[in-house]
């Protein structure tokens, strides 16, 4: 009894070092944001940030092109969340709810999409938008990120609506609904946590992106967050203080988000290998 | 197989599988509006995803049959050049250093990944509970922080001269790396890129496996134990050959993931990486939008593509394996 107590100590204290190991960059991240550029700079790091200061963030909120790109990446994401949510439920209605020739062909298109490489189609996107006059658009990244996200969110929304049982509907349908009468108050109702989990999934995924935002908006008053950020670097010397300001902001809403939906994720990438 | 994957509370599985769908039900008739219905339903996605993917890869295989220098971009229109490019990048030595130094860099990443992943989930199963909450917790907001982000820390904390990982490698006395450049040589340079991946693959594979550990029978592990067999046996006889469809998943989408980073590379050397630094997708990022040569950089997408499928491949027909395609 005491050997395992002794053995489950142990493996306690293995997994507080292991958890300082893995936090430890985000907070450095957080705690450089916070110190005064003396701090910053010094050969034997300061490991908290007292004093602390707010300088580096309104330093970040005053550089060039910082709120624009906060502008560009929230109209980029929320476009790409609305119309890819509507799309992608269709969708999965389709799949979930019908049995049709190439159902399983489009199934496997849904996953095999999902693993080309972009840095692979962002050079014919480029070619492709550039004869259309749609580089340097918000619209065009809008269209690209609607094609990336949508067999993800197709194959986890099909999750949520083969989860409801058909008998449900039939039992509306008997009592005298109609199929989208049935459909309306049976289905959507109870695919609603789906939707805000694929809702939020696709949110995270848009705001992240980096390389297609990259190559097709190279004007920096089109540019999204991700690749303001990235570009702050470039200059020789870096401002340490500010970027770290910029990089806790833009990861403020994703945290915030993630947290929702880790769950989904994971469940989704996987499929029948774990249970839910 | 296993219940669903998305186990919403309003929604309960245990009510059994769908024993079919309603298109399919013999009592109702079969309506023309109801055969076209799911191709109306899928019309959208199946639009959006040809005109913004399967086109684009068809271009970029035609693309890599042209030659396609600035001169024909401005006038888009590319020459016909049938296999030229692919002749030349096999005939560059470059081409195969990049290969080469993706499947190792690949391989290495993969391989500790998945290993620190495996041992992660095992340590989650025998912690205390507090402690495992603090782990998942921690692994969570790791997963949650946006990879450009992630590159941007990783790189202060390896600046040359104020970082505090050369801080914290020199006062531990494994080598004394005042001012000390990392990325001078790319081999050290690939060390911490392989080390800011593995990061963030970590929470994924850790958190995906504890789960996959959860639903290896206590009732095995007792017996075994019974009989006698050391933790080690009992991880590879028992546990392993349970987890094996979760692991082959999680091995291909690791090798999948890792044979395409671009981001790490990219601006961790502030956009402008020497040619040690080139994997497959900076290489042909490179030869297309800095050389101006499209042709021949759509014939190295189109080989990363190709070597991708295999990988693809294993994914596709392991989850064809968990019967999650019929659903």
């Amino acid at each position: 009894m005491r050997a395992r107590t002794a053995r489950r100590l142990s493996y306690d204290a293995i997994g507080i070092v292991v958890f300082a190991i893995l936090i430890f960059p985000i907070y450095w991240m957080v705690a450089t944001a916070f110190k005064p550029g003396r701090d910053i700079l010094r050969f034997d790091p300061r490991w908290v940030p007292a004093p602390a200061t707010l300088a580096n963030f309104s330093d970040a909120l005053s550089r060039p092109f910082f709120w624009s790109s906060v502008r560009n990446s929230l109209i980029v994401v929320l476009t790409v969340v609305a119309v890819s949510l509507m799309l992608a439920f269709l969708a999965a209605v389709g799949v979930a709810r019908f049995g049709f020739r190439g159902r399983r062909a489009f199934v496997v298109m849904l996953l095999v999409v999902q693993m080309v490489p972009l840095v692979a189609l962002v050079i014919p996107i480029y070619l492709l938008l550039d004869g259309f006059s749609l580089t340097n658009t918000l619209l065009g990244v809008i269209i690209t990120y609607l094609a990336v996200i949508l067999p993800f969110m197709t194959w986890t929304l099909r999750g949520f609506v083969a989860n409801i049982p058909v008998e449900l509907e039939e039992a509306a349908v008997i009592d005298g609904c109609t199929r989208m009468g049935a459909f309306l108050r049976i289905v959507f109702p109870l695919t609603a946590p789906g939707l805000v989990a694929t809702a939020i999934f696709a949110f995270i995924q848009a705001w992240n992106e980096y390389i297609v935002a990259y190559v097709l908006l190279s004007d920096p008053g089109t540019q999204t967050l991700t690749v303001w950020l990235a570009a702050f670097t470039t200059n020789h010397g870096t401002d340490w203080g500010p970027l770290m300001a910029g990089a806790t902001l833009t990861s403020v809403p994703v945290v915030a988000f993630f947290l929702l939906v880790q769950r989904h994720v994971t469940a989704g990438l996987t499929a029948g290998a774990v249970k839910g | 197989m296993c219940a669903a994957p998305m186990t919403t509370e309003s929604a309960p599985a245990a009510l059994g599988p769908r024993t079919g769908t309603l298109a399919t039900r013999p009592a109702r008739r079969r309506r023309l509006s109801v055969r076209a219905a799911p191709y109306l339903l899928i019309a959208p996605t199946v639009l959006v995803i040809a005109a913004v993917m399967a086109y684009p890869l068809g271009t970029l295989v035609s693309l890599s049959l042209q030659h396609y220098g600035l001169r024909e971009l401005l006038a888009h229109q590319g020459t016909w050049v049938a296999l030229e490019n692919y002749r030349a990048i096999v005939a560059d030595s470059l081409f195969w250093q990049v290969v080469g130094r993706s499947v190792l860099f690949t391989g290495a990443g993969v391989a500790i990944s998945m290993v620190l992943g495996t041992l992660l989930a095992l340590l989650m199963e025998r912690v205390s509970g507090p402690v495992r909450l603090l782990l998942s917790g921690g692994l969570i907001f790791v997963w949650a922080t946006p990879v450009v982000v992630a590159i941007d820390i990783w790189q202060w904390m390896f600046d040359y001269e104020f970082g505090v990982g050369n801080w914290l490698l020199s006062n531990a006395h494994v080598a004394n790396l005042r001012h000390y450049n990392w990325f001078e040589n790319p081999l050290q340079g690939f060390a911490i890129i392989t080390a800011l991946v593995v990061w963030g693959a970590l929470p994924f594979l850790a958190i995906t496996l504890y789960a996959g550990l959860a639903q290896v029978p206590r009732e095995l592990v007792e017996a075994a134990e019974c009989d006698g067999a050391g933790p080690w046996h009992i991880f590879w006889q028992v546990t392993a050959p349970i987890i094996r469809p979760l692991f082959l998943i999680l091995l291909s989408l690791s090798t999948i993931w890792d044979f395409q980073v671009f981001n790490q590379v990219w601006i961790m050397l502030n956009s402008r990486p020497s040619s040690g630094y080139y994997l497959m997708g900076v290489y042909s990022y490179v030869e297309s939008f800095r050389v101006d040569q499209f042709g021949s950089g759509a014939a190295i997408a189109v080989v990363m593509v190709l070597v991708l499928l295999v990988a693809t491949f294993v994914y596709i027909r392991q989850m064809a394996q968990t019967g999650e395609l019929d659903r």
